[in-house]
């Protein structure tokens, strides 16, 4: 819908969605064909194109790499945009769903309810991650309005840290009372594209789409918005009512990325940053090209997971820690 | 529905589309509340230049924003146009008015040209962005501020008095008949702070557009102001055309300012002159 309405500025950037288009298509069907068995990409086309299922190689595409790689689209999506809108609403470069203890406070909420509650209904689960998105969320905020200074860049982030290491702890304590149950839940909560659940999935679809919707539709005031909430109520914006809306879809992705993948971190953090450096500074370009570029992200970051230790994979958590951390520490040097 | 024509040197009083009826505002809620301004009552000219002055704290920007709706009135009202203006629609008080808060900063990366667009925000609906109405009015308004140079640069990169030149552009691109500025010149070197304030003046003479300014420095704003309005202590102590209002009586009175007030010679200006008191042992050498 907003792709359509895109300015036309003299930015490169807007020069190429077709080429970032293409570019996430090239990525799909690479983290198709990588795998246990390297499957070659005139298959993977043939076989999304023209499904044979007598064909073993058409349905280890279909049956299973495929959702993978879409959950990896949407995920890497949700996660992107929902960092480039809490960067744009606190105007913190820093501001992230993991950083802020978002992820954490969904990813508890959903081991509370699943492995101690033992409830485990798929149509529940985004729901429970969403309250404590909210939850971890509007504690964080707390700790932070508390601090002397207030709510800067750096207070929120100690204030994520402090709140993560909490309920870190917490989860490892369940994990411990409970180790059969948790089995399952161990790699989730690495953060994982593997074997994502079908219904879960299908139940987290609403939530990420609803929140991608609400997100673009909110692109053109978001960029009023970083002028200052003064400037943006001056040009006649309500402030209050784009925050809350902002929430909300910052919640809703969050909750469907960690209903699908569980908690991964910095995604939210490295593609906004990256996108700025093309697509400069107007939300009508920047979350467009977050939701593409963090599928894409994901997508790679993904296939890594599954190659650089092969035959053995690592979580794809593990992976995206391992790339955004450096970029935070360059982030602080480089932007506070 | 507007009168354009009036001169700078019009008698007071004028129509007036922004008054003010006998306003309250402060900060804050319940026990920790503060009031700022108290029974303010003011109309401001239609096509000229009024200039706030008074003593920090006195609550000049609280004025400012309370008249832009940008602050909830605790009592009486601001009209717009004959209706209150904080029950009218946001967006279309924007149409109408504009304001420019204190030391507004721009996100860093941001191009001039992006940051003046944003004036045309409430002119643009979901559907309906960047018209062609919307570019003519962009480069105008970076044109009548002097930034069209600048249009593709980041605005963090540019000069104080250049990046507050952005920020004027901005609201000027909102194209609205009244337009509030809050201390626009601050921290700007004298020679830009009155660059600005003809360019200022020129918006309201020549294009006929009604501009209230908060300022600091009390020698320009009695140089350009076409209605002085001084404030001290949420209210308002003295309002009319400099002569009337910029006398040492009030100098003292507001600021607790010992001047004398002087003509400049040439163009008959007053100036404010403050009294220093020599100590004697300096006044011997």
């Amino acid at each position: 819908m907003t792709g359509a309405a895109l300015p036309r500025h003299g930015r490169a950037a807007s020069v190429a969605p077709a080429a970032g288009l293409a570019l996430l298509v090239l990525a799909f069907l690479w983290h198709i064909s990588v795998g246990a068995k390297t499957i070659p990409l005139p298959v993977v086309a043939r076989a999304i194109l023209a499904y044979d299922p007598e064909i073993f190689d058409h349905l280890v595409v279909i049956d299973l790499r495929v959702p993978r790689a879409v959950s990896a689209v949407l995920v890497g999506a949700a996660l992107s945009v929902a960092g480039a809108l809490m960067q744009g609403v606190t105007r913190n470069p820093l501001a992230e769903p993991g950083l802020l203890g978002l992820l954490i406070g969904a990813s508890f909420a959903v081991v509370l309810v699943v492995g101690v509650l033992d409830l485990a209904a798929p149509g529940l689960i985004p729901l429970v991650a969403a309250a404590g998105a909210l939850a971890a969320a509007a504690v964080v905020w707390g700790i932070a309005l508390a601090a002397p200074g207030g709510p800067a860049p750096l207070t929120l982030v100690l204030s994520g840290a402090a709140v993560s290491a909490f309920l870190g702890a917490l989860v490892t304590i369940a994990s411990l009372l409970d180790e059969e149950t948790f089995d399952q839940l161990r790699v989730w909560m690495t953060g994982s594209l593997a074997g994502p659940d079908r219904a879960v999935t299908l139940w987290a679809l609403p939530w990420l789409l609803g929140g991608l919707v609400v997100a673009l539709g909110l692109a053109r005031q978001m960029t009023a918005l970083a002028m200052g909430d003064e400037v943006a109520a001056g040009l006649g914006l309500n402030v209050g009512r784009l925050k809350a809306l902002a929430l909300a879809a910052v919640v809703a992705l969050t909750a469907a990325s960690v209903a699908m993948a569980g908690p991964l971190g910095f995604v939210g953090l490295v593609v906004p940053h990256g996108v700025r450096l093309f697509a400069g500074q107007d939300y009508r370009l920047v979350l467009p090209w977050s939701a593409i570029a963090g599928a894409a992200y994901l997508l790679v970051v993904d296939v890594a997971a599954r190659l650089v230790l092969a035959p053995v994979e690592i979580s794809t958590g593990l992976v995206t820690a391992l790339l955004g951390a450096p970029i935070f520490v360059w982030l602080v040097k480089r932007r506070l | 529905m507007t009168d354009h024509t009036a001169p700078a040197s019009a008698p007071l009083p004028r129509p007036c589309r922004l008054s003010v009826r006998s306003v309250g505002a402060g900060y804050g809620s319940g026990s920790t509340a503060r009031a700022v301004l108290q029974d303010v009552s003011l109309d401001i000219p239609d096509g000229a230049l009024t200039i706030l002055v008074g003593p920090n704290g006195c609550g000049k920007s609280t004025l400012l924003k309370t008249m832009a709706r940008i602050l909830p009135a605790s009592s009486g009202a601001v009209l717009l146009d004959g209706r209150p203006i904080h029950a009218t629609p946001s967006r279309n008080v924007a149409r109408r008015l504009a304001i420019l808060p204190q030391g507004p900063v721009a996100p860093e990366g941001l191009t001039v040209r992006e940051l003046v667009g944003q004036g045309r925000f409430p002119h643009q609906t979901l559907l309906r962005q960047m018209s062609r109405d919307d570019r003519r009015a962009i480069d105008a308004a970076m044109a009548a501020a002097d930034v069209a140079q600048f249009a593709d640069s980041p605005v963090s990169r540019l000069s104080g008095g250049q990046r507050q030149r952005c920020w004027i552009a901005m609201v000027l691109a909102q194209e609205t008949d009244i337009i509030l500025l809050d201390e626009p010149t601050t921290f700007l070197d004298l020679k830009v702070q009155v660059d600005l304030l003809v360019l200022l003046r020129r918006i309201a003479h020549r294009d006929g557009r009604t501009l209230v300014v908060v300022l600091h420095e009390l020698n320009l704003a009695a140089a350009f102001a076409d209605l002085l309005v001084m404030m001290k202590d949420g209210r308002i102590v003295a309002q009319g055309a400099v002569d009337a209002t910029f006398t040492p009586q009030t100098l003292q009175d507001v600021f607790g300012l010992r001047a004398r007030v002087l003509r400049d010679p040439d163009s008959g200006r007053a100036i404010c002159a403050p009294v220093i008191d020599v100590p004697q042992a300096m006044a011997a050498q």
